[in-house]
């Protein structure tokens, strides 16, 4: 059975590396569910968090893969217990002056925040799991989504350990030769 | 000192330890031809770029040194990716330089522009698009690192044209910075243990043997190894000569056209001790139905072979000559510890006489393919290099030509690649001069990269190229005969060109064979031409088929030895 999978993936911050990545999965087959990339406190090193739909066998062969390449520092799959995730959706929802009281108070439940606001509509920011997003989004449906834009997921391991990059150990070159 | 970024370049490669650069010029690689006339490197112009890039494959194959390409933008890259892929699927250690457009107009459809680095992504191990000739000499240091380290494969460097232009200064990097790169060579310890107790329990224990050994420079090893366990060994496409074809424990190649002995060993094998080798659908047939009873020991330097066709009971990661090294080191300490494996020696040896691989050449019929094969083999003993194209002439060059040393045979196995044996004999000539190159080709596969023939001429290059010419692309042919109930669609070609007069307009030696009496005479007269290349025409039976053959998505077990009663022609 297919299940969700959330890959946490630190890779040099150079040009292409996106592109290598994503196109690897497209490659195998798989489909990217999100995929959320950003510079880490080093800034030569990215951290990508990548929530894939896969079985367990093609998700290791694709695992293994990806550790090919050759800016792909350290990958690790994050178990839903045992790591903290978090999205952040921009929604922008109608809200006349008739209905705008009802969303205020969605939004107030879900200690989500209206980041703008005009005559007719206002946008939400909303951070939280992928579900509380989800529910937000569902009660938001009825008084009209204008147009919504999502983070995609990222994710860290709970707990004081983490995924570091290797340190940096030159390989000396064979003698020159010319 | 201040250089331009292809000055920078050419130094680089010289410092690289580039001998030779197998290329054709153009626009956007411009700047970099200039250093290249006071460079120390030999460049061979060729007449294709495909066929620039797999003369650079056999090259590599034959020296086990990057082979290096170079080709202008657009076009010129373009037609450099049947060779990157070809390599990418052999893993042959590959060192690709395009030109392209400048900075400015990169993503404008320049003239000649064509993204060869997004093109190639999924057919390399890695690529650059260098964007500052500063960073010329890391980029090419890391990519020879990166095309012959781990298991090997082909890298592209992309160098816009103004960067070739722009000052910079060279200084050879002392060391590179890979952090994402660091495969793993030696081998656990544990599963070296493991592998050695699975080895010692074995009754029915089989050595399968991939281009990793060749690869690995292994051979020695190897042989310490088999002779000490004493099992039987098979040696796919790749891995030919990898473990000599004379050697009482050889039984040749396995999979879909290897012999009898070494498919059906394989099959009623209780383990299959596989180097270097990655379970490919060509060896293993239906996957379900492949060596039902075996336990697995698969070692390879690429983690992602291991378990990615067939699951694994002991798994090595390390390269193929630590390995093959640590296994031997752990099996010789073992002496009398070892199954009596003779039952299963008289077994395999059985199916060996029962099923040799065999043709039958009359004396007035149509000339075999096999037969010519033979005759090489028999004139050359073993002393030569063997280049061949894809399909039936490929697969009874690897059946009939004797191979015992590594190194010694280069083909196209995992892509497939028609076209591939004359300019890849052209490149394994210049890597070794002393050794007579032989390229077996077929009619339809020569055509392809026929040009190339130019190329020899002009540069000097004597080399012998077999067109075994059935007048059809004969694999194919076999297979709608077949498979197909016998319906020929589209593979017959004509006796157009005449090949003797080709060979001879491109300033070659023609010759041609009709009978088999005409056949050790061609051989000798082409092997004794040391000046030019020489093409010989040997006219073959089109109705002749390559046996033995697991038809595609059949179980090994269910190999075909011979024509069924219904398809053999009055």
């Amino acid at each position: 059975m297919t299940s969700s999978h959330t890959l946490s993936v630190l890779v040099e911050n150079k040009p292409g590396v996106l592109a290598r990545i994503s196109g690897l999965f497209a490659r195998r087959g798989f489909n990217i569910d999100s995929l959320a990339v950003g510079e880490t406190d080093d800034p030569r090193v990215s951290r990508m968090t990548i929530v894939v739909r896969a079985d367990g066998k093609p998700l290791e062969q694709v695992t293994k893969q990806l550790h090919k390449l050759i800016n792909v520092l350290r990958i690790a799959e994050l178990p839903s217990v045992g790591s903290v995730e978090r999205e952040l959706a921009l929604i922008k929802v109608g809200a006349a002056a008739g209905k705008r009281a009802e969303v205020l108070e969605i939004v107030e439940i879900f200690r989500a925040k209206v980041i703008d606001v005009d005559a007719t509509s206002v946008v939400v920011e909303a951070t939280g799991t992928p579900d509380k997003v989800n529910a937000l989004e569902q009660l938001l449906e009825p008084f009209g989504i204008v147009e919504m834009a999502r983070t995609g997921r990222v994710a860290l391991a709970r707990g004081a350990g983490g995924l570091k990059s290797p340190t940096l150990r030159p390989v000396r070159l064979p003698a020159q030769t010319a | 000192m201040t250089v331009t970024g292809a000055q920078s370049l050419i130094s680089s490669l010289e410092h690289a330890g580039v001998e030779v650069v197998f290329g054709i010029p153009g626009g956007a690689i411009l700047p970099a031809y200039d250093p290249m006339l006071t460079s120390s490197i030999r460049h061979i112009l060729m007449r294709h770029e495909q066929g620039a890039g797999h003369a650079a494959e056999g090259y590599a194959q034959v020296t086990g040194s990057p082979g290096v390409c170079m080709a202008t933008s657009g076009p010129g890259a373009t037609n450099l990716v049947t060779p990157i892929a070809d390599a990418f699927m052999d893993s042959v250690p590959l060192v690709c330089i395009t030109g392209q457009v400048p900075r400015p107009v990169i993503g404008n459809d320049a003239f000649q522009e064509a993204d060869i680095t997004g093109i190639t992504m999924p057919i390399t191990k890695h690529s650059y698009k260098v964007m500052d000739p500063a960073e010329i000499p890391t980029v090419v240091a890391e990519a020879f690192h990166i095309a012959s380290t781990g298991r090997p494969g082909p890298v592209v460097i992309d160098v816009p044209k103004d960067v070739l232009q722009e000052a910079t200064t060279f200084e050879w990097p002392g060391s590179i910075d890979l952090p994402g790169y660091r495969p793993t060579i030696k081998p656990n310890r544990k599963q070296i243990a493991a592998a050695a107790e699975l080895i010692a329990a074995a009754k029915r224990p089989v050595f399968y043997v991939g281009g990793g050994i060749v690869k690995a420079r292994a051979a020695e090893e190897l042989r310490a190894l088999v002779e000490t366990v004493g099992a039987p060994v098979v040696t796919t496409l790749m891995a030919r000569g990898a473990f000599p074809d004379d050697h009482p424990l050889c039984l040749g190649m396995p999979g879909m056209h290897g012999s009898y002995a070494a498919v059906t060993a394989m099959q009623r094998a209780d383990l299959l001790i596989a180097l270097g080798a990655r379970f490919d659908d060509r060896v293993t047939g239906n996957l379900a139905g492949f060596a039902p009873n075996a336990k697995i020991v698969h070692a390879d330097i690429d983690p992602a072979e291991i378990g990615k066709n067939r699951a694994v009971d002991v798994p090595i990661v390390g390269d193929a000559l630590q390995t093959t090294a640590a296994l031997g080191m752990a099996m010789s300490g073992r002496g009398e510890d070892l199954q009596d494996l003779r039952p299963w020696l008289d077994e395999v040896s059985l199916m060996s006489r029962e099923h040799p691989l065999a043709y039958e050449q009359s004396d007035a019929g149509p000339l075999k393919a096999q037969f010519v094969i033979d005759r090489f083999d028999a004139a050359l003993d073993g002393s030569a290099i063997v280049v061949t194209g894809v399909g039936q002439h490929q697969m009874w060059a690897s059946q009939f030509m004797r191979c015992n040393t590594p190194y010694s045979f280069v083909s196209s196995g995992g892509l497939g690649t028609m076209g591939f044996a004359v300019p890849a004999a052209l490149g394994a000539k210049v890597a070794a001069p002393d050794r007579t190159v032989v390229a077996l080709d077929g009619d339809g596969c020569f055509q392809m990269t026929a040009q190339e023939l130019a190329t020899a001429t002009i540069e000097k290059i004597p080399m012998v190229v077999g067109i075994m010419n059935n007048s059809y692309l004969g694999m194919v042919k076999q297979w709608q005969e077949l498979f197909y109930g016998s319906r020929l669609s589209e593979v017959h070609l004509p006796q157009v060109p005449d090949y003797v007069k080709l060979a001879e307009a491109y300033g070659a030696v023609g010759l041609r064979a009709e009978t088999i009496d005409d056949v050790d005479n061609v051989i000798d007269k082409a092997l004794g031409v040391d000046d030019a290349p020489c093409v010989i025409d040997f006219r073959t039976d089109p109705d002749e088929m390559c046996f033995p053959i697991v038809p595609a998505g059949a179980s090994n077990d269910d190999i075909v030895l011979g024509r069924q009663p219904s398809e053999v022609r009055a």
